[in-house]
């Protein structure tokens, strides 16, 4: 018996705008007083009306852009309809069959593409909280969240094991904070994942497919990897006992528990949810151009994949070039600093990343340090290579004929001279400039 | 002097220029006579309780500085679906019984700017469910021309409050029919802004894409005044047009309709239409071209298939709409809807359920588009076209019981040009049995100074505007 | 084309739910009826053919309305105002019966 698990990420994740996705309210919600930052539109009242948050969208098709995804010429927002305490409209207004991006991928470390569905926006609702008043069990409801602007990530169940689900949120998660869209802080659910898992099983009997489901409540990379396992593990047991394979009515919703690291089911629903969307007669739809498109390409960052890869071809090794990346007063550090006198990019990189240079103190005075570059007074080397040149005219007279190797003779002279403490690349340098001179 | 009911808006502004009477003075009066009516007609739904403070400041700002403003001590009778701020607003409906709106709406906030008063709130199909007020969880308004009949809908008690002499000035809103059908039924003068000419924030919506506010008055011209005031972008909507408005009241200007073109709808004489109404509307045709009209008979889709596009349409985004009416942040519980906003809530939920959507709601969608198309085409060659507003006069009360499409029939010419987004005027065009008939002068979009001009010019050249003697009631 | 479905009570009863309204016993039936006359005069548009005809959902043709990312306090509710017109509030909160949407929760 051979099994493979199939696994799909959605990623919601909170954008950083000033302001709400159809209002101007505030978007920074985290730690306000309840009902605070709410207007008419995002509270539901009636008479309300939304209004598209213009660099919403622009960092919705930046995310799109950065995932190489279309971005969709024609697009529109829709309604998507359910009652709940915490959606103040009775309805949400996402994106159902024209969103802003679809088909774009990411590429994991293995070279494996993991493709992306579609990159879309909608708006957050309120927040739930249970409680008890005076004896009854209650919900209390705060509105602040309400109509902040998200953008929803959803890959194909192209991930087969919880180690590329990892690695996939990362990459994610990395990009995201790259572009400067979000903090993409997982604790304060700015950065929200479902992951939905089943599992192909190749037997004697042929191929099967366990039923769909759709994990909930998963705050960290870590849960999801604890979640996506217990759940194969799960699924298998479950099919090796009922042989229930998938079927369009048959997905289900559970719940992950962080400290008996399980997952549990949530309400069965009897039958699927109707949001019966319609497109959202209250805002125009919308049409991009390629000149627009472009433009807000040329916006975007250099993101992660790009600057790992500018830093090795500059000489850096993958592991640091990768630590640098991660870091960006790191990476400042490191490109202030690279350009300087006797410094070497690749050692450089190595002392910062390994933290045995302190970022926040002088840089090259603690590389010399560090690399004991020995002696790098430029005049008192000066004089030593003029004294080398002067001492050893048959061999300057090779080099002009052409026997640059001969630079070599050079240096290990001025080393020898210098007991070994002068800086090789500026006696290089220095050599190179006299000879090139005279 | 003229009653003080009577007069237009211009007649109370020279009126207060020339220090015949106060805007307290006509405020005043204007509270006698809805003291004396409107227990028997249920015009209003309830007063300003800040009306006489609001008329005693604007006095003095026409002391100090005159009438500055373009509807400065106009006392308006405002639709209960506007939110109005210090005045409870319910859209006749029990479930917002007692809200007191935390904003005010673009359109009355408009108003106020421009220096309006507010008398008080109409009342009018509860969430504007109808086209006859007799929807309304407060009881049906009456028609002050015959109080054993309607007034029409949705907005039959701003209709009514103009007819009845109860305010200078009214504000409803279509959503198809709800501000041509009162009017006419009314015997007064509305009119119905492009789509997206006014805008929608803070009117609680009924569908979302064909809500238009707009005015009710005693004359064209008035509608004309208040359009000005009303029209424009709102950043608050974002369905509203960027597209310049006009001065409206220009329309005054057209003296002939000499090179206009005018269709009359074929389709629109209904063949259940009485003969007597046939009649004025063929009489209205005339008219027009004596004035130097070139009128020609035109042909339309059928009115019945406007009847299903607009039903569609219209339940079905009306039940998302009401959604949000869960009694968690405002209001009371949806135990609270009534027969008709349930029947309209249930069948909108069906014909966007899954497996229905394609075969009713994207049905729709395509056949609106195709009466789209059809009105284009016939405004290459056509300023204007004309029809009657009702199949008939006003219905008695008791009639729209029980019928679960009452609504959507009696607006079936109107419906069409609803959905197109199109704009039109309702003038009065005659009588029979009593009662009102109206006409319809229906142009492109964004052509309302068109559409004016034609309605102002027919108006000020027959005698059809007319209002009934209240002490009879 | 689509075929004439008669309403059934079963529908109304699922429509219902849906709307999250209630209807009495009583009323199913009699609703059942109304739809389906509804239904009657809305299915009169298949006479119509609307093949190629796209649909039309924005009828004045705008496109691309935004609005700048600013935020505008003047718009911004007070807690108190928020909460207004609630009938149920508590702390600063609106209030509302536990929502059941987890086994855990119906314990």
């Amino acid at each position: 018996m051979k099994y493979t698990p199939l696994i799909g990420l959605e990623v919601h994740v909170e954008l950083n705008t000033l302001s709400k996705m159809f209002c101007s309210c505030p978007a920074d919600h985290f730690g306000k007083e309840p009902n605070t930052q709410t207007c008419p539109v995002c509270l539901g009242l009636p008479g309300a009306l939304p209004v598209p948050n213009k660099k919403a969208i622009e960092n919705c098709i930046k995310i799109g852009l950065s995932l190489n995804c279309t971005i969709n010429k024609l697009s529109k927002f829709d309604r998507k309809q359910y009652f709940y305490p915490d959606l103040s409209k009775g309805y949400q207004i996402s994106q159902y069959d024209q969103p802003f991006c679809s088909d774009g991928f990411v590429v994991l470390e293995s070279g494996k593409k993991i493709r992306i569905e579609r990159v879309h926006q909608e708006e957050d609702t309120g927040k739930l909280q249970h409680t008890i008043l005076n004896g009854k069990k209650v919900s209390l409801v705060d509105f602040n969240r309400s109509g902040v602007p998200l953008v929803e990530i959803v890959s194909r169940p192209d991930m087969e094991s919880s180690g590329e689900a990892k690695e996939y949120l990362k990459k994610i998660h990395g990009l995201i904070r790259a572009l400067g869209v979000s903090s993409a802080d997982m604790e304060k659910g700015q950065m929200r994942l479902e992951p939905t898992v089943n599992v192909k099983i190749e037997d004697d009997h042929g191929i099967h497919y366990t039923p769909l489901v759709e994990i909930k409540n998963i705050n960290s990379f870590n849960f999801a990897v604890q979640a996506i396992e217990y759940e194969v593990k799960r699924q298998l047991d479950e099919f090796s006992r009922t042989a229930i394979e998938k079927s369009a009515t048959n997905k289900t919703t559970r719940g992950y528990d962080s400290v008996k690291k399980t997952t549990f089911l949530q309400r069965t629903k009897e039958e699927a949810k109707d949001y019966r969307y319609f497109p959202e007669p209250d805002i125009p739809p919308f049409a991009l151009n390629d000149t627009y498109i472009d433009e807000l390409r040329n916006t975007l960052p250099l993101l992660p994949d790009q600057i790992i890869a500018a830093l090795i071809a500059e000489g850096v090794e993958p592991k640091y070039a990768k630590v640098l990346c991660d870091n960006k007063d790191s990476y400042i550090a490191y490109n202030h600093n690279k350009e300087k006198e006797g410094i070497d990019r690749a050692k450089l990189a190595s002392l910062i990343a390994n933290k045995k240079i302190d970022i926040g103190k002088d840089i090259p005075a603690q590389y010399q340090k560090l690399t004991q570059s020995g002696i790098t007074d430029r005049q008192m080397l000066e004089k030593v290579v003029a004294q080398i040149l002067a001492e050893n005219p048959s061999v300057v007279a090779d080099y002009k004929k052409g026997k640059t190797g001969v630079l070599g003779f050079f240096v290990g002279q001025a080393m020898k001279n210098t007991n070994g403490q002068a800086n090789p690349q500026i006696i290089s340098k220095l050599f190179l400039d006299l000879l090139s001179g005279s | 002097m003229k009653d003080l009911h009577t007069l237009t808006i211009d007649e109370v502004h020279a009126g207060y220029r020339n220090g015949d009477f106060t805007c307290t003075d006509l405020v005043r009066h204007l509270l006698n006579r809805i003291e004396k009516y409107n227990p028997k007609l249920n015009i209003f739904l309830r007063l300003n309780p800040e009306v006489l403070d609001q008329a005693a400041r604007i006095d003095r700002e026409i002391k100090e500085k005159g009438i500055n403003r373009p509807l400065l001590g106009i006392p308006f009778a405002i639709k209960d679906n506007f939110l109005t701020v210090g005045i409870e607003t319910t859209a006749s409906s029990n479930i917002l019984k007692g809200f007191m709106p935390q904003y005010e709406s673009s359109v009355t906030q408009k108003l106020l700017d421009a220096g309006a008063i507010f008398l008080g709130k109409t009342n009018m199909d509860s969430f504007a469910h109808g086209s006859s007020t007799e929807t309304s969880d407060f009881g049906p308004t009456l028609n002050p021309w015959n109080i054993e009949y309607l007034p029409g809908g949705s907005s039959g008690g701003s209709a009514a409050a103009i007819a009845a002499g109860l305010a200078t000035a009214a504000l409803g809103s279509e959503t198809a029919g709800s501000i041509r059908q009162p009017a006419a039924w009314c015997g007064v003068t509305g009119f119905k802004p492009t789509y997206g000419r006014a805008g929608r924030y803070g009117c609680i919506a009924m569908a979302s894409s064909t809500d238009s506010p707009g005015p009710i008055a005693r004359s064209v011209y008035d509608c004309a005044k208040i359009l000005e005031v009303i029209a424009g972008q709102d950043k608050f909507d974002a369905t509203t047009s960027p597209k310049p408005t006009d001065k409206y009241s220009a329309c005054s200007g057209q003296g002939s309709l000499a090179g206009m073109k005018i269709g009359l709808i074929k389709e629109y004489l209904l063949p259940e239409m009485r003969d007597d109404v046939k009649k004025l509307i063929y009489d209205s045709a005339d008219k027009l071209s004596s004035l130097g009209a070139q009128v020609e008979e035109v042909s339309l889709m059928d009115p019945k298939y406007s009847i299903g596009v607009y039903t569609v349409i219209q339940r079905s985004e009306v039940s998302s709409n009401l959604a949000r009416f869960d009694g968690i942040r405002f209001g009371h519980e949806r135990d609270r809807f009534n027969d008709e906003n349930k029947r309209r809530i249930m069948l909108g939920t069906y014909t966007l359920s899954a497996g229905y959507y394609d075969a009713y709601y994207k049905k729709a969608l395509a056949v609106r588009t195709k009466i789209i198309n059809e009105f284009a085409d016939l405004y290459k060659s056509y300023d204007a076209l004309i029809g009657a507003v009702s199949p008939g006069p006003a219905l008695k009360v008791g009639a729209s019981k029980d019928q679960p499409m009452f609504g959507e029939m009696q607006d079936m010419l109107l419906e069409a040009s609803s959905v197109a987004g199109l704009t039109s005027a309702s003038v009065p065009c005659g009588f029979v049995d009593g009662l009102p008939i109206g006409l319809q002068i229906t142009c492109d979009q964004f052509q309302e100074m068109k559409a004016l001009s034609i309605a102002h010019c027919f108006q000020k050249n027959t005698d059809f505007v007319k209002f009934p003697d209240l002490n009879s009631l | 084309m689509h075929k004439a479905h008669p309403i059934t009570s079963d529908d109304v009863r699922k429509i219902a739910k849906l709307a999250n309204l209630s209807v009495l016993p009583g009323e199913v039936d009699k609703l059942a009826g109304q739809f389906s006359e509804t239904v009657d005069v809305v299915n009169e548009l298949n006479e119509i053919d609307t093949t190629s005809v796209p649909e039309t959902y924005q009828v004045t043709n705008l496109v691309n309305v935004f609005r700048d990312d600013v935020v505008d306090p003047a718009r911004v509710l007070s807690q108190q105002q928020a909460l207004s017109q609630a009938k149920n509030t508590h702390n600063g909160f609106f209030v509302v019966p536990r929502v059941i949407d987890s086994v855990e929760d119906a314990l």
